[in-house]
């Protein structure tokens, strides 16, 4: 997403949060997923936090001001949400009651629940790679590289300078490297 | 190399994700196959009540339909809110509305009116328009009240089908006049008895013991002995016979 582009999308979501949201769920959903896959253990628990990611950004952006909404970076702010769900989900596994239970068996289209818990071995080693990095590194390497979120966006997201974001991302891919070679 | 290995791992999300957080936001509906008084029928909901109603027997026309009409989201869940389905039933069950929340939203003032009045008429009995548009202190609004019932998006459970032809014929339907037909005969009514009425123009009746008239299928009206029912064409007539109308069911300006 260019600046102006996310700039739009901030605009959109202050004057009508519920007519934009759909359109920033369908947008960002397959960053946050990928994102969120490589930092938890089970494709389940991925699914589980990307889901309560949108739905804790739904309910804040509902209490936000128009100003508070245009000035935030939304991958960034999005993400902070999606670390959080992340770090705790190391602590609770368990799958968090949703009010309404979708139909997943009418859902075929897509990735289905049968591929998803079908995990390749590709998937496994990658886990058990990224798993090996500290925490820091780790979400620094993913959201930089399978997300593609910006050296700023990704401050933003963790909280940590931006210095020290690409200190992050270099040790972690340099670390990557040795264990693959 | 290996920053081309990691963008790789980027992959599309579950085709699931989008729906339930649609769904927990209250952007999309969800809705299921439920069992109704003439076969299966399609419930939808959102955290403001039920939103439709639908006899139709596709799914995927379901939706279609639901789409076009609330301009949003419609998905398939496995089950209602449990205090939503305990309404549901219960609704269901005592063929009233009772407690059953309805997502109002979207519909005109009139409409609700409409739709509000409706829901107390009670299983086993009609009315018909010209007795709402009147109840609604809209008396000349008759075809208005007609095109209000023909939108109704909660069939059965605001029992639109219990609102007949002035005539006393049973008129429109959604699904066509057999399935008002089917639907009014589940709940007890003898349409065979109220197409004879009809035809021979009888509007009111009364009884001669207590001298009042009512809407045909009233219940105090129903109470009455064949010997001691009396038939009236209008109002006019049963008042000139010295009635007065029924303070159930307030037969008056029936035209």
């Amino acid at each position: 997403m260019t600046l102006d582009t996310v700039g739009r999308v901030n605009s959109r979501i202050a004057r009508d949060l519920d007519a934009a949201f759909p359109d920033l769920v369908r947008d960002m959903q397959n960053g946050i997923y990928s994102g969120v896959l490589r930092m938890v253990p089970s494709p389940a628990d991925a699914e589980d936090i990307t889901q309560e990611t949108f739905i804790r950004a739904y309910r804040a952006l509902s209490e936000y001001s128009r100003e508070r909404i245009h000035d935030l970076n939304l991958p960034g702010w999005i993400w902070t949400i999606a670390l959080n769900l992340c770090r705790n989900a190391a602590r609770t596994r368990s799958r968090r009651p949703r009010t309404v239970e979708l139909d997943r068996d009418a859902f075929s289209g897509g990735k289905g629940p049968e591929a998803m818990a079908m995990e390749s071995d590709e998937n496994r080693r990658w886990r058990q790679l990224l798993y090996q990095l500290p925490a820091a590194q780790r979400s620094a390497v993913v959201l930089r590289h399978v997300v593609g979120l910006s050296y700023r966006e990704i401050a933003e997201a963790t909280g940590r300078p931006e210095g020290t974001v690409k200190a992050d991302v270099h040790r972690g891919i340099t670390r990557l490297q040795e264990a693959l070679t | 190399m290996i920053d081309k290995q990691l963008e790789d791992l980027a992959t599309e999300a579950p085709s699931t994700i989008a729906p339930q957080v649609l769904l927990e936001t209250g952007l999309a509906d969800g809705y299921l196959r439920h069992p109704g008084p003439t076969g299966d029928m399609f419930v939808s909901f959102n955290p403001r009540g039920i939103s439709s109603v639908s006899l139709e027997s596709d799914a995927q026309q379901f939706e279609d339909q639901f789409e076009v009409q609330f301009r949003r989201p419609v998905f398939p869940v496995k089950q209602l809110p449990t205090r939503l389905a305990r309404a549901l039933d219960k609704a269901l069950a005592t063929r009233r509305l009772g407690t059953l929340p309805i997502d109002w939203d979207g519909m005109t003032e009139f409409q609700q009116a409409v739709l509000r009045k409706t829901a107390e008429i009670l299983p086993g009995e009609v009315r018909p328009y010209s007795w709402i548009a009147k109840e609604i202190g809209n008396p000349k609004a008759v075809r208005a009240v007609g095109t209000a019932l023909a939108r109704n998006p909660v069939p059965i459970v605001v029992p639109c089908h219990r609102v007949v032809r002035n005539d006393g014929q049973l008129g429109n339907y959604y699904y066509g006049t057999e399935v008002k037909r089917a639907v009014l005969e589940a709940e007890g009514m003898n349409v065979d008895t109220l197409q004879d009425l009809a035809d021979r123009g009888i509007k009111l009746t009364g009884s001669d013991t207590t001298h009042i008239f009512c809407n045909p299928t009233c219940r105090d009206a129903r109470r009455t002995t064949e010997r001691h029912t009396v038939e009236f064409r209008n109002e006019t007539e049963a008042r000139q016979a010295g009635y007065r109308p029924c303070r159930h069911c307030r037969p008056a300006a029936v035209a």
